[in-house]
């Protein structure tokens, strides 16, 4: 009966909704306001605004100053702890190194795991399997995997170099600079390729068979199918996973900690391990808060620039 | 081109019912699938074998360990994880984990559908601008608060507890979850809510006996992404959690390795001990888990 009765009411809630600016719910006095706010929205947006929002502006503010993080008086500097940071050449060393780690883990991982999705979804028996083996590397916390692979480094490939006379694997890889930077790429992309993986798998799904099909009944090759067809189709997802792979290896820490600790002699310290320590090993709280700024910076331009282009190439193609 | 077309339809009925063609042609597929077959083998082999080799290793004695990484060990000795399951605090570490992850993944859930529910349904012009502002602090790295963050919350004598951790948390969190909520709840038609409130259940009764239920499959994705994000997490609770009967699972494992990074096979059954938890979680759900995190990464 009732829902008879408003049946008719549909077509006039899409009226109001079209209309009204979506007028979904209004309360009219403030009281009644103010209460809908405090029981839906109130504590969200505290803890919010606590942990991220204020945070983020002290931080922002307290490079301008002298602040240490800890006595309570400070004088405005102006832009002196920026200079200071940027006139540190281990932190220029830092940030290009992390530069050079994000684009071959960007690389590396993403063809990897675009790889991995075609081969694992070509008509491949038990096919669920191998893609439970492939992400499970992204299940386990970062400091994990870095200790996993020290032992690896450490152990099991000198082991092997040794007793295979390989010159390159008969000393630790961790212990050279050069090798240590790739034991950290090689660590990266383990890590989160088998994420990628599910991305690029997702979307090699989503691509309808009927075009493919008729690619094939058109003669095109399996290759001409693969850079024409399939590639284009599933453009959104190299968005998606190129970002996430930026976004997340330019602030990369918990493997780099436990894999290398930033060493030989800080030669592989990455941007964020570079920050943490500027502040809690050196004390350095307005130098390293300029450079966790710049750090921000960076990856927001870097990023947003990424996805804006892409998905523009999207569009077109 | 009706001839062309005939063929085509033809052909296509031949490839869908995929009949033999002739033996010298199936033969060359078969061979083709074997080739991916083996190229997956190698690559998947390649993926688990630091895994394999922790495990081969945590039955070792630190002598056959330097003898040889790679041979199999002698016997099942679990020594090595009795003594690592002691000095690593497992169980106290294990449980400050779940507590942890179990409270901020339910504050997460509750405060942030709320908080999507009303954004969605009030129109204020502030609701948009709440939103926006939301999406854009996701691209704030944590190290561009950490500092303040410390120094704040390290003043007020907050540090060093789970609740505060927990909060924490809800705070990193809520602004990804409320979007994928959001998301969501803007496709749930209005009409559903309006017969209860007819009935007088308040604004709180309804969100929870009508709106919550439907939302179920993006709470789960949601509930997913934050039990392993926060389950794993280190660089969050090494700042905060200052003692040691506070430790999450990836602390303690990481002083005990610290520690006994020389006693090699003692130092493999701790990270083994500390994989294991992830590892049941991930057999019991691994369809939900690799749904969800598909669906958090696309949308």
């Amino acid at each position: 009966m009732s829902g008879v009765s408003r049946g008719w009411l549909i077509p006039l809630m899409l009226v109001k909704y079209v209309l009204g600016g979506g007028k979904m719910y209004a309360e009219k006095r403030l009281s009644q306001r103010l209460k809908i706010f405090c029981m839906f929205g109130l504590i969200p947006l505290f803890a919010f605004s606590a942990v991220v929002i204020i945070p983020f502006a002290m931080g922002a503010f307290m490079t301008l100053t002298n602040w240490s993080g800890l006595s309570g008086g400070f004088e405005f500097t102006g832009l002196r702890n920026y200079t200071t940071a940027l006139s540190d050449p281990t932190f220029w060393n830092s940030l290009l190194l992390t530069l050079k780690y994000v684009v071959f883990t960007m690389i590396l991982t993403n063809v990897l795991a675009f790889g991995i999705a075609l081969l694992v979804t070509g008509g491949l028996k038990s096919q669920n399997f191998f893609r439970a083996g492939f992400f499970t590397p992204n299940l386990i916390g970062g400091v994990i995997l870095g200790f996993i692979w020290q032992f690896i480094f450490l152990r099991v490939i000198v082991y092997m170099g040794v007793a295979l006379d390989l010159e390159i694997f008969s000393y630790s890889w961790l212990g050279d600079p050069k090798k240590a930077f790739w034991a950290l790429v090689i660590v990266g992309v383990w890590q989160s390729s088998g994420y990628m993986m599910l991305i690029y798998i997702a979307g090699l799904m989503g691509i309808d068979k009927s075009i493919l099909e008729a690619a094939d009944l058109d003669g095109a090759s399996k290759w001409q199918q693969l850079l024409k067809i399939k590639i284009p189709l599933m453009a959104p997802a190299f968005t998606i996973s190129l970002f996430l792979t930026l976004q997340r290896s330019f602030v990369v820490y918990d493997t780099n900690l436990s894999l290398t600790r930033g060493g030989p002699f800080r030669s592989t310290e990455l941007a964020a391990m570079h920050v943490y320590n500027e502040a809690f090993l050196y004390q350095n709280y307005g130098p390293g808060q300029a450079k966790a700024i710049i750090l921000f910076l960076i990856v927001a331009i870097i990023a947003i620039s990424q996805v804006s282009v892409m998905k523009k190439m999207e569009v077109e193609s | 081109m009706d001839t062309e077309k005939n063929i085509n339809l033809s052909q296509r009925q031949l490839k869908t019912k995929s009949q033999p063609v002739s033996p010298k042609l199936n033969h060359i597929k078969n061979i083709k699938s074997w080739g991916i077959f083996m190229a997956a083998c190698v690559l998947f082999v390649l993926y688990i074998f630091p895994f394999a080799l922790i495990l081969i290793n945590s039955f070792k004695s630190r002598l056959e360990i330097v003898d040889s990484p790679l041979a199999l060990p002698s016997g099942l000795n679990f020594d090595n994880y009795r003594e690592a399951y002691k000095t690593m605090n497992f169980t106290t570490a294990i449980l400050n984990s779940f507590i942890i992850t179990v409270v901020s993944v339910t504050l997460i859930i509750v405060f942030s559908s709320m908080l999507a529910y009303f954004l969605v349904r009030w129109r204020w012009k502030i609701n948009n601008i709440i939103l926006l502002g939301l999406i854009a602090s996701m691209i704030i790295p944590f190290q561009a608060l950490m500092i303040p963050f410390v120094s704040i919350y390290g003043r007020l004598g907050l540090l060093n507890s789970k609740w505060t951790l927990s909060f924490f948390y809800l705070g990193f969190g809520v602004s990804l979850a409320t979007f994928m909520y959001h998301g969501f709840i803007k496709s749930i038609p209005v009409e559903l809510e309006e017969a209860a409130l007819i009935d007088g259940a308040s604004r709180l009764q309804v969100f929870w006996k009508i709106v919550f239920p439907i939302l179920k499959p993006i709470t789960t994705t949601i509930a997913i992404l934050d039990v392993l994000w926060i389950w794993n997490d280190f660089l969050l609770p090494s700042l905060v959690l200052v003692s040691d009967e506070q430790r999450t699972l990836p602390l303690s494992t990481f002083y005990f390795f610290g520690k006994y990074t020389s006693d090699f096979g003692l130092a493999m059954a701790g990270l083994v001990l500390s994989i294991i938890p992830v590892i049941i979680f991930y057999i019991i759900m691994q369809k939900q888990i690799i749904k969800g995190v598909i669906d958090g990464a696309i949308k």
